[in-house]
């Protein structure tokens, strides 16, 4: 099987309109997290990360749209455009698209919305993606939860190993919609300060809107400084409750395990976890657990979600995107917010922005429904 | 890549009715979904009491995995369902609800995979899960993706399939691929039992 590859990416965020403006502000811990206050979202202010709307416009606009498009198709077709450019791919058959999005354009639900109901279903969203560029084959959706963006990864290494592509392009993003806030409000899962992934204090989460894209290639020439091979991933469920994590970690715990497997590395081989880490109460400790049995405890890692919030769908993809950037400056980025460990077991939280020679790091994301999934990447060797 | 793999058995669930292999299982008239599935529930003498508090899609994938897995010793058995309408009536209902008082129980089934979830409790399995969402019923993906679990060792069965729920309407369609079995796996054989 030929090896294949993390390639061109973009992150479209509250930071700017390309991935080097987010690996940037990260770099000098700066967090995009603001306190909003919408009432349209939420009665009461809220921490999160929003994509500027002017800028937003602009951007789309200098795409010369034929049609209307959503916020959130905005949103995925700037970044998109972005990494298809930068590639220089011509879009052929043999080039796939997955999408990952855990809610879509829910938004058009809401009353007085510009667009029809039919604009929730995913498939619809697909098609504006595809048809936007001129794809020969139907989107691929994919929405499993808070692990999407990393599974979209996945899912497209498989099935270009199973020869049905050559290249995938992976597009992801969510909306910061009254739906979703009040829905995780409902749980009293929300923060009402920006978020503490792995401390004592930490209070739950922020939700924030990121579009992120990248290139999956088995094309060897087709690589940027930044690119990695995806080496292993796997996702396993918990098997144990639709919206608590599991109190042994067991479905993230076996995801590592056999993520190590497959890509033949040793846990002493990972030199980085880009972690879930929300900054919920149960789901931080979930993975302290897991990865003290898959022996990962002493191992550089942090959660990115004090510079973006949760961005649902898309973090997976996002937080992979920062991974490649991480290892190609040879940095561990601080995970923002922490302050004194407040789970259970041991974890090598980065404290400060650091430069380490670094090679391989392993991704990892839970979500509702108890799925986990986890993934490694390593640089490419010369 | 081996991709000589089998169908092992299938359920349909739409019209009132629940059939294994082709076989009516329970087949009544009944005004709602909600009903059928729970009459379908105690005639299939189903004891997970957690059913109840599903929604529509959940029981829908619930109550086919139910037939399929009821008698399978295999526990890596990875589940890849698909749909058109991902969780919209739950969807519909949340978002009906918020001006009011939301629920986190309505709001937790605002995700397609957790139908995934409900029947990985079922049946313990800490297998891989996915889920697609396509414009129509797409026998393809469905195929190259059970193609590449089985094929990378991920898993040694995959249950896949279709369960849709919309305005009411219900469509099921689940299939278990594994080495051994009765049917080819194949996109035709697939598209050909649906």
């Amino acid at each position: 099987m030929s090896k294949v590859y993390l390639s061109y990416n973009n992150i479209v965020s509250s930071y700017g309109f390309n991935s080097a403006s987010a690996i940037q502000n990260i770099s000098n811990e700066v967090s995009g997290l603001q306190l909003v206050d919408d009432k349209n979202i939420l009665p009461n202010p809220f921490y999160s990360s929003r994509i500027p709307q002017d800028e937003l416009e602009g951007k789309y606009q200098d795409l010369h749209p034929e049609e209307k498009h959503t916020r959130l198709e905005k949103m995925l077709l700037v970044s998109l455009a972005d990494t298809i450019k930068q590639s220089g791919l011509e879009i052929n058959q043999r080039v796939g698209l997955i999408i990952s999005t855990t809610k879509g354009n829910i938004d058009v639900l809401e009353n007085g919305s510009d667009f029809p109901e039919e604009r929730a279903y995913l498939a619809s969203l697909g098609e504006k993606i595809k048809s936007f560029f001129g794809f020969q084959n139907d989107a691929i959706v994919l929405s499993n939860a808070c692990v999407s963006g990393v599974l979209a990864l996945t899912v497209a290494k498989r099935f270009i190993n199973q020869n049905t592509f050559d290249h995938v392009f992976v597009v992801g993003g969510d909306l910061v919609t009254e739906f979703i806030l009040s829905g995780f409000n409902a749980f009293q899962a929300l923060s009402n300060e920006p978020c503490r992934p792995y401390c004592k204090t930490r209070t739950g989460i922020n939700i924030g809107e990121v579009a992120a894209s990248v290139l999956v290639t088995k094309d060897s020439t087709k690589l940027v400084n930044e690119s990695v091979v995806a080496l292993g991933e796997a996702s396993c469920n918990d098997a144990n409750h639709i919206s608590g994590p599991s109190r042994t970690g067991e479905g993230l715990h076996r995801s590592v395990e056999s993520a190590l497997k497959q890509a033949k590395v040793y846990p002493e081989h990972i030199d980085y976890i880009s972690a879930h880490g929300t900054a919920t109460n149960f789901n931080d400790e979930m993975e302290a657990i897991a990865f003290n049995r898959s022996g990962l405890q002493n191992t550089p890692l942090n959660s990115l979600k004090g510079y973006f919030g949760h961005t649902l769908g898309a973090s997976g993809l996002l937080e992979t995107i920062i991974g490649m950037h991480s290892l190609n400056q040879n940095t561990l980025f601080a995970s923002l917010g922490f302050r004194e460990l407040g789970v259970s077991e041991p974890l090598h939280i980065i404290e400060t922005t650091t430069p380490k020679e670094i090679s391989t790091f392993l991704k990892t994301a839970s979500g509702f429904g108890g799925c986990n999934t986890a993934a490694i990447f390593q640089k490419v060797s010369e | 890549m081996n991709n000589d793999y089998h169908i092992e058995r299938y359920c349909h669930i739409r019209n009132n009715d629940i059939s294994l292999d082709g076989i009516s299982l329970y087949s009544e008239k009944h005004d709602s979904f909600k009903d059928f599935a729970k009459a379908t529930y105690k005639h299939l003498e189903i004891n997970h009491s957690k059913f109840f508090k599903m929604d529509n899609l959940s029981k829908l994938a619930f109550l086919a995995a139910d037939v399929l897995l009821k008698e399978e010793t295999e526990k890596n058995v990875g589940l890849v369902l698909s749909n058109k309408a991902a969780s919209l009536d739950t969807d519909r209902k949340h978002q009906e609800s918020i001006k009011d008082y939301p629920s986190p129980a309505v709001f937790v089934y605002t995700l397609p995979n957790i139908c995934l979830g409900e029947i990985s409790i079922r049946h313990q399995l800490f297998s891989e899960n996915s889920f697609f969402v396509f414009d129509s019923f797409n026998a393809e993906s469905l195929y190259t993706y059970a193609n590449s679990l089985l094929d990378e060792q991920k898993s040694e069965k995959v249950l896949c399939g279709w369960v849709n729920f919309d305005d009411g309407k219900y469509d099921a369609f689940l299939y278990v691929v594994a080495k051994k079995g009765t049917f080819v796996h194949s996109e035709a054989e697939i598209n050909r039992l649906y």
